[in-house]
């Protein structure tokens, strides 16, 4: 029975030169070549958040070995993704737009690909929490709520690479479907979902082919593969969650609220590798196409630098940039030796032919073909003009934070506006007001318990003086009865204090004496009292 | 006389009423200098001449102080205030402080003596250490208030301005330069010159 899709407003059709990279097998980076002579592992996360070190430069690694770890219980591992020697931890640049460095692990490997010793992990028999902990160890990216709100009624496995030019999914389910759908069938079991539905788009027939082969010979039940029709930005989790099931989840919410979960296929493959063959996350199948002479995929270890990709494909001689991520959505990178990380689906050579620098900005005529095309159900004109008036109070009641940063609104601008550039400063600038304003809130709750703080330690301290002088009073209340003042209250209590100590001190060497002498130290004792209690009738001479 | 009649029983009416606005503006006040208080930048500094930030609110409230002396604050602050009061927009006053980057204290591990004026000065609990033991900044913490920085007798405490990491980098402004104009339009005037 064929199944009922529904649909989302908006989307774009590009062409997808997907052809090009589908042409050649998948091939391992180190079949095409010798590995760099240093790999860079960045101790950052993509989602922000940095990762805590277990190695030093100078130490041996092993492939497979965990080299930093999370401060808390979220963050996801990452693994030396070859055997060899660390030659420092530092900073190096980010595959980042700003190209601003961050503390990088780099690792001269020695060639050997010695592993770790990989042991299968028996999740049927740890139960969830641990998998998920295994997982987050193993450097699996799957979200710190994984599972955290029991059964499923849907998983959604996400094969639906709606981006131009990106085929590594495609060829992923293409050679390794077994593979994925052995994943798939863990993360079922472990997220007890009653149903799965594999989202391809129907522009991949090879791939739907090979994944309805695999997921007959393995006989999973309430499994499908749902062939999705072509249209971007399917791809998009949420989005293809709504193709699928017709549920549309907020921005502000959690799939799992609503009784789905959305996962890659590249990310079941992962699972796969991880609990059935034991294999950390240490290398990613990447499309290297664009401006390239032989665009292909190839799996590449992680911290292997873009320039060292783009050599086994043949860079153009006009290319001038290298963006990571695809045509609609990647971003141009800094430069061309920073590393592969575990988001770098494609990595893609730019040439002024190929991506044109945009033209010059024109006024927006509020045409509305960018509403039209937004598949978030947004008003991007109205968002435009906010962000670009720095209004970001209303850009923020017009739900910017729903925008999913596609670029169909830009694809479709008859005023070449690149209109995702404005709403991404808008955010970035709205989250940078919300860490202030956080920043100022926890200050100021400092600075009043501060306040606070010393206001009790005086009065502490006021109420310590009050009992000692209380204290001091009560022993000598006759002798002081006209002392007015506390200070004269507490020099009385200093020599009556004083007085008791004297009184307490026994002489411990009198036991041996005769009577006759104890008789004598007697008298003079008695001397000693008449002339201290002469002496101490003797003050009301000073005043 | 009917029309005088009414219009003396305007003004009778209008008098009472004002004669209530002021207390009606007391309780206001404090309402207000909350929410001044929530937009300043709670560095705690005094630069604006008030021993921290809720008292400098409590003097915009009642009209004693200007919404331009805090420097921390900076343009973008007096742009907030002036907005939540209604009042026009004036450049920041530079007898309190000029606007600078942020930074926060650091102090020199190796010449620090231990003798914890700083963490006296330290309004919002951003410093460490005890009587003969090294101090040290905990930087979140750290408002770059420079209060620490004059009670220290050896003078280890220096500003360090914060650098920005890939997690706080802040996407540009969309702006488009024109480059071929700007270097044609220099070139001439060198060649003028």
């Amino acid at each position: 029975m064929p199944r009922q899709f529904f649909k989302f407003n908006g989307g774009v059709m590009p062409a997808d030169h997907k052809a090009a990279s589908t042409s050649l097998p998948i091939a391992e980076f180190a079949a095409l070549a010798s590995l760099p002579g240093e790999l860079v592992i960045p101790l950052q996360q993509g989602n922000g958040g940095s990762l805590r070190a277990l190695v030093e430069a100078g130490t041996q690694v092993l492939k497979g070995q965990r080299i930093g770890v999370g401060y808390d219980d979220t963050g996801t591992a990452v693994h030396a993704s070859t055997s060899g020697l660390v030659k420092a931890v530092e900073m190096r640049r980010m595959p980042h737009p700003s190209g601003l460095s961050a503390l990088c692990v780099v690792i001269a490997p020695d060639g050997e690909e010695r592993w770790i010793t990989r042991t299968p992990f028996d999740y049927r028999r740890a139960g969830l929490a641990a998998t998920r902990d295994y997982l987050r160890d193993a450097g699996v990216l799957v979200g710190g709520d994984f599972g955290a709100t029991g059964q499923l009624a849907t998983l959604v496995i996400n094969g639906a690479e709606s981006e131009p030019r990106i085929t590594c999914d495609d060829m992923l389910m293409r050679e390794r479907a077994d593979g994925v759908i052995q994943g798939i069938a863990i993360l079922r079991e472990v997220l007890r979902a009653s149903e799965v539905l594999i989202g391809i788009e129907d522009n991949q027939p090879e791939a739907i082919a090979a994944m309805r082969a695999a997921l007959a010979k393995r006989g999973a039940e309430n499994t499908q593969v749902a062939a999705v029709p072509a249209c971007y930005p399917t791809g998009n989790a949420r989005l293809l969650i709504r193709v699928l099931t017709g549920i549309e989840v907020p921005h502000s919410r959690r799939f799992a609220d609503y009784g789905v979960e959305c996962f890659d296929t590249s990310t079941a493959y992962a699972i796969y590798q991880a609990i059935t063959l034991g294999q950390p996350m240490v290398s990613r199948i990447v499309t290297v196409a664009g401006n390239v002479e032989r665009p292909r995929n190839i799996e590449a270890p992680l911290g292997v630098p873009l320039r060292a990709l783009l050599a086994l494909c043949g860079p153009q001689a006009d290319t001038n940039r290298v963006i990571m991520g695809g045509p609609m959505m990647g971003m141009t990178m800094p430069g061309d030796e920073v590393p592969v990380v575990k988001t770098t689906h494609c990595v893609l050579a730019g040439s002024p032919a190929l991506f044109p620098p945009p033209p010059p900005e024109m006024p927006c005529i509020r045409c509305g073909d960018c509403a039209r095309a937004c598949p978030a159900d947004l008003q991007p004109f109205e968002l435009y003009s906010f962000a670009r008036a720095r209004q970001f109070g209303k850009a923020q009641e017009y739900h910017l934070f729903d925008c999913i940063e596609c670029g169909c609104c830009t694809y479709v601008c008859p005023s070449k506006i690149p209109l995702v550039d404005y709403y991404r400063f808008a955010k970035s600038e709205i989250l940078a007001r919300q860490r202030d304003q956080e920043f100022a809130d926890a200050a100021r709750e400092r600075y009043q318990f501060r306040l606070l703080r010393a206001e009790r330690e005086k009065q502490e301290k006021a109420a310590r003086l009050a009992t000692k002088a209380a204290a001091a009073h009560a022993p000598t209340a006759e002798d002081a009865k006209d002392a007015k003042d506390t200070k004269k209250a507490l020099i009385a209590a200093a020599i009556a204090r004083a007085r008791q100590q004297k009184e307490q001190v026994t002489p411990a060497n009198i036991d041996a004496l005769t009577p006759e002498q104890r008789a004598e130290i007697a008298k003079i004792e008695a001397r000693r009292e008449a002339l201290q209690s002469s002496a101490k009738t003797a003050p009301p001479q000073d005043e | 006389m009917n029309a005088i009649l009414i219009m003396a029983l305007g003004a009778a009416l209008l008098g009472v009423a004002l004669r209530y606005v002021p207390v009606k503006r007391k309780v206001d006040e404090a309402v207000l200098a909350e929410q001044i208080d929530a937009l300043l930048p709670q560095t705690q500094c005094g630069q604006c001449g008030y021993p921290g930030c809720k008292p400098y609110a409590t003097a915009i409230a009642k009209g004693e102080a200007d919404i331009n002396q805090c420097p921390p604050g900076g343009t973008d602050g007096i742009h907030k205030l002036a907005e939540l009061l209604g009042r026009k927009f004036k450049p920041l006053n530079t007898e309190h402080g000029v606007e600078k980057p942020k930074a926060v204290a650091f102090i020199d591990e190796a010449v620090c003596i231990g003798c914890t004026l700083c963490i006296q000065a330290c309004p919002v609990d951003a410093i460490v250490g005890a009587a003969k033991q090294m101090h040290t900044i905990i930087a979140p913490l750290c408002t770059g208030c420079e209060l620490c920085v004059p009670p220290c007798p050896v003078d280890c405490i220096s500003m360090l301005p914060v650098a920005v990491s890939v997690d706080t980098w802040k996407w540009q402004y969309p702006v488009f330069e024109i480059k071929p104009a700007a270097t044609t339009a220099t070139a001439t005037k060198q060649q003028s010159a």
